[in-house]
């Protein structure tokens, strides 16, 4: 899994049929010092996360699939959780 | 997924037998702000996109799913055409 920032939403009328009623938003890698790292990625959500948010996103297609609940759907990434909070001890 | 412009189309007439009559387009990932970002790649389309849209795509194996239960043996695919999309401004370098 991997910490991402929220950072917006994307809408799409036209899109395969599995991802219908399905929120996607683009999320950010970040670093533990949350510092933006790698490119911008588009995930499901399953949690109800919102922009600004950092979340816990796994990317993997089964896990993701399971996530939005939908057998055999073309997704490889989602949000599966909202971090409150974390402890880094190095 | 990851957002995309599509800049193009591939045309092939001797490939896998799966491939028959699908779609392949180039496609050129994009960041949050729309500037090209990595390498362009080959997908296959699920959606009917065409040059010029703004498309998100699949990486995997995941990408065949649209076609199931044909095992077409694609590694990326376009799976949504973009309508807009929204981006806090802070996040928008």
């Amino acid at each position: 899994m991997q910490i991402c920032r929220v950072i917006g939403t994307v809408v799409a009328t036209q899109k395969h049929r599995k991802f219908e009623g399905a929120k996607l938003l683009l999320v950010q890698p970040v670093t533990l010092d949350d510092q933006p790292r790698g490119t911008v990625l588009l995930a499901v959500d399953s949690v109800g996360a919102g922009v600004h948010e950092k979340v816990l996103v796994v990317i993997e297609g089964r896990a993701a699939g399971d996530a939005l609940g939908r057998k055999a759907a073309p997704v490889d990434a989602a949000v599966i959780g909202i971090v409150d909070s974390m402890d880094v001890h190095e | 997924m990851q957002l995309a412009k599509v800049i193009g189309d591939v045309v092939s007439t001797r490939k896998d037998d799966n491939l028959v009559s699908m779609k392949l387009l180039v496609l050129q990932p994009i960041g949050a702000d729309g500037s090209a970002v990595g390498r362009t790649l080959v997908a296959t389309d699920a959606v009917g996109a065409g040059v010029g849209e703004t498309v998100f795509f699949v990486r995997g194996k995941e990408a065949s799913f649209p076609f199931y239960p044909t095992e077409v043996p694609t590694d990326a695919g376009v799976v949504g055409i973009v309508d807009h999309y929204d981006v806090e401004p802070s996040a928008r370098t």
